[in-house]
């Protein structure tokens, strides 16, 4: 076994820090490191936070923080802010948000760049993930970048999604617009000491008349919530039990982590498939002279990829 | 298919509340393609410490213009060796009379200070090399 693995099992957050950023590098040893963890992961909670940005997910995180280390649940959250696709570089300050918990030694925030991927988590978040259900975090929480078009991926990946709106914004319609409503199991109005609140949560409720969500049986509720004052957190937490039993007892659950496991697969298989025919292609003569033509338009792309698609 | 990727925590320990410099770093590193985790203000070398080993950073980079960089600067170090995270690399800037600058350097509490007027180009450049060569190495 993999020293950082067995170090990781007995508790060690250096471990569990090192193995993220092997991960997230594409290491050589990512391979062995996450096949060693996954016997030891499907165990903890995966709770998604998504919205635009500002709406106070990060906020969020924090009250829902506290409020499960009340039960002395142990947390892990990972926290994932744009990259900058001009210089590769990112500023990651969600953490600013949840200072309270930096010496807690139940709670193991990691912050995470997208590094170029596009629907609102970074490529190896699904990896972190596992990284620290393995090191034993019962429930984790994730924070999408927000951008509200994209946010697909949350919808693979989390066992129970929050989307955050806040009164007095255009963000019901954006919702409806951007096609998230689909990706909503409890919709939260934050901020909601702000005027407005009981507007932006009708308007939700009359977009829910209108159809919702995966499953016609769950309707997702509306939680209004302040973060300043706390108002709406217990009744916000007690929608995900109530989500998280209904998700269960109704094998949507089951379902989801299935679709979740084989979406995984395939993802690596066609991984190994597209580095593997493209090391080929880029080997074979052939192919440089097919792309020789096409670039003099003696021939065309989709010639050469039927040649290509024949040959290998 | 490796990347590596350089990650910066950049802190403002103490009650100093002079954020200009740490944010104009902040945008400086980001621009200069590296991840930076800022967590803001009134940090206590605890927090600074346990924060750079969960986001495993590369560096610390600590903004001090309050006079209080002799304590803070030893303190976070002495963190770093208890926690047994001195890999990572511990750095600074901010107002700070020469003669600590060399005093902090020499007893090895920080690797390198950057006092006003340093040019951030200068200050990326310097980060990038040390890494990597501390990678080679
Ligand atoms: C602007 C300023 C303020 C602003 C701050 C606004 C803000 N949000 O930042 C305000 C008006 C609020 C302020 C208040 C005070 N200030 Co004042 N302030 C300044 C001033 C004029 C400029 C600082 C600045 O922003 N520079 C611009 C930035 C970009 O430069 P920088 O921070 O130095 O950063 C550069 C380098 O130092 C380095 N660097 C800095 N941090 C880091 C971090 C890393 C990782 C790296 C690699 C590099 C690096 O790189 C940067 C680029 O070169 C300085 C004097 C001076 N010329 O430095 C006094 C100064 C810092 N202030 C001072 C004082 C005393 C105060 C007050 C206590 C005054 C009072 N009695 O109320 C209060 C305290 C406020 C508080 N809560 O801490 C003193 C500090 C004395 C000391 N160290 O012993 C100074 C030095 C003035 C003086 N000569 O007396 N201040
Ligand atoms: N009035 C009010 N402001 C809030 C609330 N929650 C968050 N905020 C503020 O909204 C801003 C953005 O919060 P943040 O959590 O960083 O949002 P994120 O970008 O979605 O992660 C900050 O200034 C917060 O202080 C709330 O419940 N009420
Ligand atoms: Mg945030």
């Amino acid at each position: 076994m993999h020293e950082l693995v067995s170090r990781l099992l007995e508790g060690d957050r250096r471990a569990a820090a090192r193995i993220i950023t092997l991960v997230e590098n594409n290491g050589q040893e990512k391979e062995q490191l996450l096949s060693e963890l996954f016997p030891h992961t499907g165990k903890a909670f995966v709770l998604g936070v998504t919205g635009s940005p500002g709406a106070g997910k990060s906020s969020l995180v924090d009250s829902l923080v506290t409020h499960y280390r009340q039960q002395s649940l142990t947390i892990g959250v990972i926290a994932v802010d744009p990259t900058s696709p001009f210089t590769g570089g990112a500023i990651l300050g969600d953490r600013i948000r949840m200072q309270d918990h930096a010496l807690d030694r139940g709670v193991f925030i990691r912050s995470m760049g997208t590094r170029g991927s596009l629907g609102g988590l970074a490529r190896a978040t699904k990896e972190a993930i596992k990284v620290l259900d393995a090191y034993g975090r019962d429930i984790i929480l994730v924070e999408t970048v927000g951008v509200g078009q994209s946010e697909l991926d949350i919808m693979a990946t989390a066992d129970t999604t929050l989307v955050v709106l806040n009164p007095g914004t255009g963000d019901g319609i954006q919702t409806i617009k951007a096609g998230i409503m689909e990706i909503a199991d409890i919709f939260v109005v934050n901020k909601c000491d702000r005027d407005g609140a009981d507007k932006m949560a009708a308007e939700v409720e009359s977009m829910l008349d209108l159809g919702h969500g995966q499953n016609p049986y769950w309707r997702p509720p509306v939680k209004k919530t302040s973060t300043i004052d706390g108002r709406g957190i217990p009744e916000l937490v007690g929608a995900i039990i109530e989500h998280r039993e209904f998700a269960t007892a109704s094998g949507d659950f089951a379902e989801r982590r299935g679709q979740q496991l084989k979406a995984e697969v395939s993802e690596i298989v066609e991984d190994y498939l597209k580095k593997m025919l493209w090391s080929k292609v880029g080997a074979n003569a052939e192919m440089a002279q097919l792309l020789k033509d096409a670039s003099e338009r003696k021939s065309d792309p989709y010639t050469i990829a039927r040649r290509i698609l024949e040959v290998f | 298919m490796e990347e590596c990727k350089i990650r910066v925590l950049v802190a403002k320990p103490g009650l100093d509340g002079h954020d200009r410099g740490a944010k104009v770093i902040a945008r400086a590193l980001r621009d200069g393609g590296m991840e930076v985790i800022y967590t803001g203000l009134h940090q206590t070398p605890e927090q600074v410490v346990e924060a750079a080993i969960q986001e495993d950073v590369d560096v610390i980079g600590l903004s001090i213009l309050s006079g209080a960089h002799m304590t803070i600067f030893p303190r976070v170090k002495q963190l770093l060796l208890e926690n047994g995270a001195d890999n990572i690399m511990l750095i600074g800037g901010g107002t700070m009379p020469e003669e600590d600058v060399q005093a902090l350097i020499l007893s090895g509490d920080a690797k390198a200070l950057f006092t006003p007027g340093t040019s951030t180009e200068d200050i990326i450049t310097w980060i990038r090399q040390s890494v990597y060569s501390g990678e080679s190495a």
